[in-house]
């Protein structure tokens, strides 16, 4: 969707705000909201990319208003509520309907869980359509759901950099519609490609791009 | 770059009372069972005191000293990320990009906020925010510059959004100087921000 979230390239938003010593978490709450999200994660409701566009979905308004970890949590509790782990009956009075169930995921098995992760690459077959070095036309594709297309390199040529293999497929699997594994390419857009003669020469930014968001160019 | 206001959270008001949906939101979900609080806990305590930007510096470290972990690291940086027991989650799928005299890296994440968890832990608020999203790939050398970084125009800066699940480190430059240095005296000079490619490795103090 063409959402606030896809920034790049976008005017005005400011300097950079940093913060020296920076800690993990600035609040309490803060780290319960992140472990929240990771933990309900694993009752695999959803995935990782339709977990990302929950956040798109937000009003564009609240997107840009809210700090990150409240964005989260409007987000876990959207996707709970969609998804039937909780009611809208629950929330209002805090006290639980339906009889008790066991977590998936316990302390036991934090350090197991996060050390194995959840790899996107797929092992299937899929004959490469391009190879490194080949010119790329980024397609002019404007979904209203989930994709990791941003708008800046639309329609805009580059060349292949690498392979990076087979990977889950964002766009079908953010809606539940299969992982639709295809190749998954680093793709090489010169700066004044992208940006015009305003941008360095030497300059070029790297995109990883499926195969479904290219042409030949 | 302004320095940070410590009574205002970046620029974005979080009503008082989110401490407390919070609190209630949780306290639902574990009495429906379906969180365990000692495993929010135990996430919480992952990211604040075990995994972050100390793993991706003793990374950093031994391809400095380490010309064959060097070569394995570029050729396959998630291998040999693991080889030093750093994995899994936002991790799983690492690329390593090396700074030179000639090119310099940059890391962002347009979209979202993607971001190597296994060797530099959780994201600090600026990575996660609209004007670095924004700014980094149509304005690198403009970052860079309020970072304190002045590259030469005959530099190539290459700045990489992770649109996908592929997780980039920035293997910076070796300071000069620390030929005499141990591994472990090199790591110590490695920086978070060093990594995501806003900065360079300073020499010893």
């Amino acid at each position: 969707m063409n959402g606030v979230h896809d920034m790049g390239g976008m005017h005005g938003m400011g300097p950079i705000e940093y913060e020296k010593n920076e800690p993990v978490f600035h609040a309490p709450w803060e780290g319960r909201v992140f472990a929240l999200n990771v933990a309900m994660g694993a009752w695999r409701k959803w995935n990782i990319d339709a977990s990302r566009h929950g956040i798109e979905q937000l009003a564009p308004a609240d997107y840009l208003r809210m700090s990150y970890y409240e964005k989260w949590f409007t987000r876990l509790a959207a996707l709970m509520l969609k998804h039937g782990l909780i009611s809208q009956q629950e929330i209002a009075s805090g006290r639980p309907a339906g009889p008790k169930v066991t977590p998936p995921f316990t302390a036991a098995t934090v350090a197991e869980t996060l050390g194995k992760g959840g790899p996107y690459s797929r092992d299937v077959p899929a004959t490469p359509q391009f190879r490194a070095g080949q010119r790329v036309r980024a397609r002019n594709l404007n979904p209203t759901g989930h994709t990791r297309l941003p708008r800046y390199v639309r329609g805009r040529i580059g060349a292949i950099d690498r392979d990076h293999g087979i990977f889950v497929f964002p766009d079908t699997n953010a809606q539940f519609l299969g992982e639709k594994p295809q190749h998954l390419y680093s793709v090489r857009f010169a700066a004044r490609e992208l940006w015009g003669d305003q941008a360095s020469p030497n300059d070029s930014v790297y995109l990883d791009l499926w195969h479904d968001y290219l042409d030949p160019a | 770059m302004t320095q940070h206001r410590h009574d205002h959270a970046h620029g974005q008001d979080v009503p008082s009372d989110f401490a407390l949906r919070v609190k209630a939101m949780e306290s639902l979900l574990v009495e429906k069972g379906l969180v365990d609080p000692a495993a929010l806990d135990a996430l919480i305590d992952t990211y604040e005191h075990k995994v972050g930007p100390r793993n991706g510096a003793r990374v950093v470290a031994k391809a400095w000293t380490d010309p064959a972990y060097k070569r394995r690291l570029l050729a396959d940086a998630t291998a040999a990320i693991t080889e030093l027991g750093y994995m899994g989650r936002q991790g799983e799928h690492m690329v390593v990009v090396e700074n030179t005299p000639k090119v310099h890296n940059m890391v962002v994440c347009t979209l979202c906020s993607c971001y190597p968890w296994t060797v530099l832990g959780l994201p600090p608020v600026w990575y996660k925010s609209a004007p670095y999203r924004s700014r980094a790939v149509i304005d690198p050398r403009g970052v860079l510059r309020e970072f304190g970084l002045n590259l030469p125009e005959s530099l190539e800066v290459r700045v990489w959004d992770s649109t996908a699940e592929i997780r980039y480190l920035v293997l910076p430059e070796r300071p000069a100087g620390t030929e005499n240095l141990s591994e472990d005296q090199l790591a110590a000079l490695v920086t978070r921000d060093a990594m995501v490619g806003v900065a360079k490795v300073g020499g010893p103090a």
